[in-house]
């Protein structure tokens, strides 16, 4: 005996020889078939693989799926992150036999369905956000950001205006983009952030020269506030001959009520799996939709999707000489850009302003219940955007309570924490979002939750450290794991 | 309350630096840097040989909160660095002033080391901070 439950068990350790799970097991190869394939490159072992009945394996999976937090059983207010509900409708419609069984490299003529959808999505994400062209193709946010700053590269160097060689990023934007400017070959330089969370302005004048390429934003920012002097930061980038990036990871606080491309940008990428309420978690597959300004159109990635009279097709690089190329085998993920599609259909123009609204409503209604239960905000002078920023630095001072005790006793709660310890420019910070898809009780019990914590972190502070409690694992010792990773598991022989 | 060296200069972005005679100089991060960033568990440092100016890059620390650069204070070429933070990357928290030192420089110019923050000046930063 291990020692373990049976839900502990990893399936390989549930195998018996002989055992089988007659619905998937694989049918058996006919000779021929085998004789195909040279001996050389024929297996000798059987495959390792875990020999359990079926009713073992969906016993053992529903088991594994009880024990996580997920949005479908938990609130999940992880800022910056915005895990907002993923519409079940939309998930449906993109798996229509038609859109599933369509083969990526289909001829046009028989696509002309799912390109009319991309065609609908480019022209929707243009209208929402204010740019002038849309490229679909980014598999990622990080793809996106990628492609994004690739786009002020190409621009630049088609100009022969080869100087610039610095990329200006805020410490409020987001954590990401200082690694898309290195991976594009730029330098970068920080810009300090001011006591209200705002960009210090003279620290960006004082930045921006011949050797700026462009200025890195997320607006609201990360410390979940607007930026106020966006008219400001925009003209005196562009004033020294540099472009503005937009980085769209907190699009959904202004959705339907600011466009990025009226505050001056010139590129943007869309968080799809955010913003579009496509699934996100669990690695994926995202989606990182890019917009840009005029100026940028002809650099845009391919292939998008074009209209000539009634028939849509593909344009690719004969149609875009100066484009910046593919960024994977072909288009982009078409199951995930399909579940955006249809959640704006359903959401319309009107809808996409309640998402605005609603998001930064319930988060200053959280806020403000949460500061009256003896919370600190990080920028009480603000108002919250659609997240905001707490700050347990005297808990931590006066009581020995950190952020993260905090955390984790959240989930004896059953409330997901939200995301800590980010921005870094906050000590001891909760970076906090409910998102537009939580009812007025659902944030109310994270709110009872957080009071009854914070009584227990004057009365108890000693068992704060020892949380969680009830969770089918305790505190986990992240620094060991991190010290000495070890993600392999090696069959007992 | 973190431990500040009065011996040591610092720069704003919380490193220390300790001249020696041969004009070489140890270069670390502070004790409230440490605390600051938690348990570390890697420690990436510039290459022997390597030529700095002020402000550059020159190797990260990272703990299971976050990643942070280090950046040079004072210009010159690396001549040492702690190897043996590659696997006890928990020198830092435990001894940062000592043992966990990061590299070790060979200064260009000395004048570049009165730019940098005396203990009282550093403190003052710390205090302001809070």
């Amino acid at each position: 005996m291990s020692g373990k439950s049976i839900d502990q068990q990893l399936i390989f350790e549930l195998s018996r020889p002989g055992r089988r799970a007659s619905a998937q097991a694989p049918k058996a190869l006919p000779q021929q078939a085998l004789a195909n394939i040279p001996a050389t490159l024929r297996r000798k072992q059987k495959p390792g693989l875990p020999e359990v009945s079926e009713l073992q394996v969906v016993r053992h999976y529903t088991n594994l799926s009880t024990r996580n937090f997920a949005i479908d059983k938990q609130f999940y207010p992880l800022g910056s992150c915005t895990m907002k509900y993923n519409p079940r409708g939309a998930n449906r419609a993109a798996m229509l036999p038609g859109f599933l069984g369509r083969h990526p490299l289909a001829p046009e003529s028989h696509s002309q369905g799912f390109l009319a959808c991309m065609y609908e999505l480019q022209e929707f994400l243009k209208d929402v956000t204010g740019m002038q062209g849309v490229s679909l193709t980014p598999m990622a946010g990080a793809q996106g950001e990628f492609a994004g700053v690739a786009m002020i590269r190409a621009y630049h160097e088609a100009r022969q205006d080869d100087g610039r060689t610095e990329i200006l990023i805020p410490e409020a934007a987001h954590g990401t983009n200082p690694a898309t400017a290195v991976m594009c070959g730029y330098k970068v330089r920080e810009v300090p952030v001011n006591r209200d969370g705002d960009v210090d302005l003279e620290a960006l004048k004082a930045a921006c020269g011949p050797q700026t390429a462009g200025l890195m934003m997320t607006n609201p920012s990360t410390c979940g506030v607007f930026e106020r002097q966006i008219d400001a930061i925009a003209k005196t980038v562009h004033g020294a001959g540099g472009l503005l990036y937009y980085d769209g990871a907190n699009l959904n606080a202004i959705l339907g009520k600011v466009r990025p491309g009226d505050m001056g940008f010139d590129v943007i990428h869309m968080n799809l799996h955010k913003t579009f309420a496509t699934p996100h978690g669990g690695g994926g597959p995202g989606s990182g939709p890019v917009g840009v300004s005029e100026r940028l159109k002809p650099f845009l990635p391919t292939p998008i999707v074009g209209k000539d009279g009634e028939q849509y097709r593909w344009l690719d690089t004969d149609d875009l000489p100066q484009s910046i190329g593919h960024l994977s085998a072909f288009m982009g993920n078409a199951g995930v850009l399909l579940r955006a599609y249809f959640y704006a259909r359903v959401l319309g123009r009107e809808g996409m302003i309640r998402v605005g609204e609603y998001s930064t409503l319930a988060a200053n209604y959280l806020l403000k219940r949460l500061q009256a239960i003896g919370c600190t905000a990080a920028y009480p002078e603000r108002r919250a955007s659609h997240e905001f920023l707490l700050t347990f630095a005297s808990e931590a001072r006066e009581l020995g309570v950190t952020a993260m005790d905090i955390a984790k006793r959240l989930l004896d709660y059953n409330q997901h924490a939200p995301t800590t310890y980010f921005p870094l420019l906050v000590p001891e910070c909760f970076l906090i979002e409910p998102t537009e898809t939580e009812t007025k009780e659902t944030l109310d019990e994270f709110i009872d939750a957080m009071e009854k914590i914070l009584a227990e972190a004057r009365e108890n502070p000693e068992m704060l450290k020892g949380a969680p409690y009830t969770q089918p694992v305790r505190r986990l010792d992240d620094v060991k794991a991190a010290r000495e990773l070890d993600l392999v598991w090696k069959a007992p022989r | 309350m973190s431990d500040i060296r009065p011996e040591l200069r610092y720069a704003a972005s919380h490193e220390w630096v300790r001249l020696e005679d041969d004009g070489t100089a140890y270069v670390g991060i502070s004790d409230h840097a440490q605390d600051a960033m938690g348990d570390l568990v890697f420690v990436e440092l510039p290459e022997i040989g390597q030529q700095l100016e002020a402000g550059d890059d020159a190797g990260v620390v990272e703990s299971v909160k976050a990643a942070s650069d280090i950046y040079a204070p004072v210009a010159g070429e690396i001549v040492a660095i702690n190897e043996a933070l590659e696997d006890t990357p928990e020198l830092v928290n435990q001894d940062p002033y000592g043992d966990g030192w990061l590299f070790r420089i060979r200064v260009s110019d000395k004048a570049d080391l009165d730019e940098l923050l005396s203990a009282g000046e550093y403190q003052e930063q710390l205090d302001s901070e809070d």
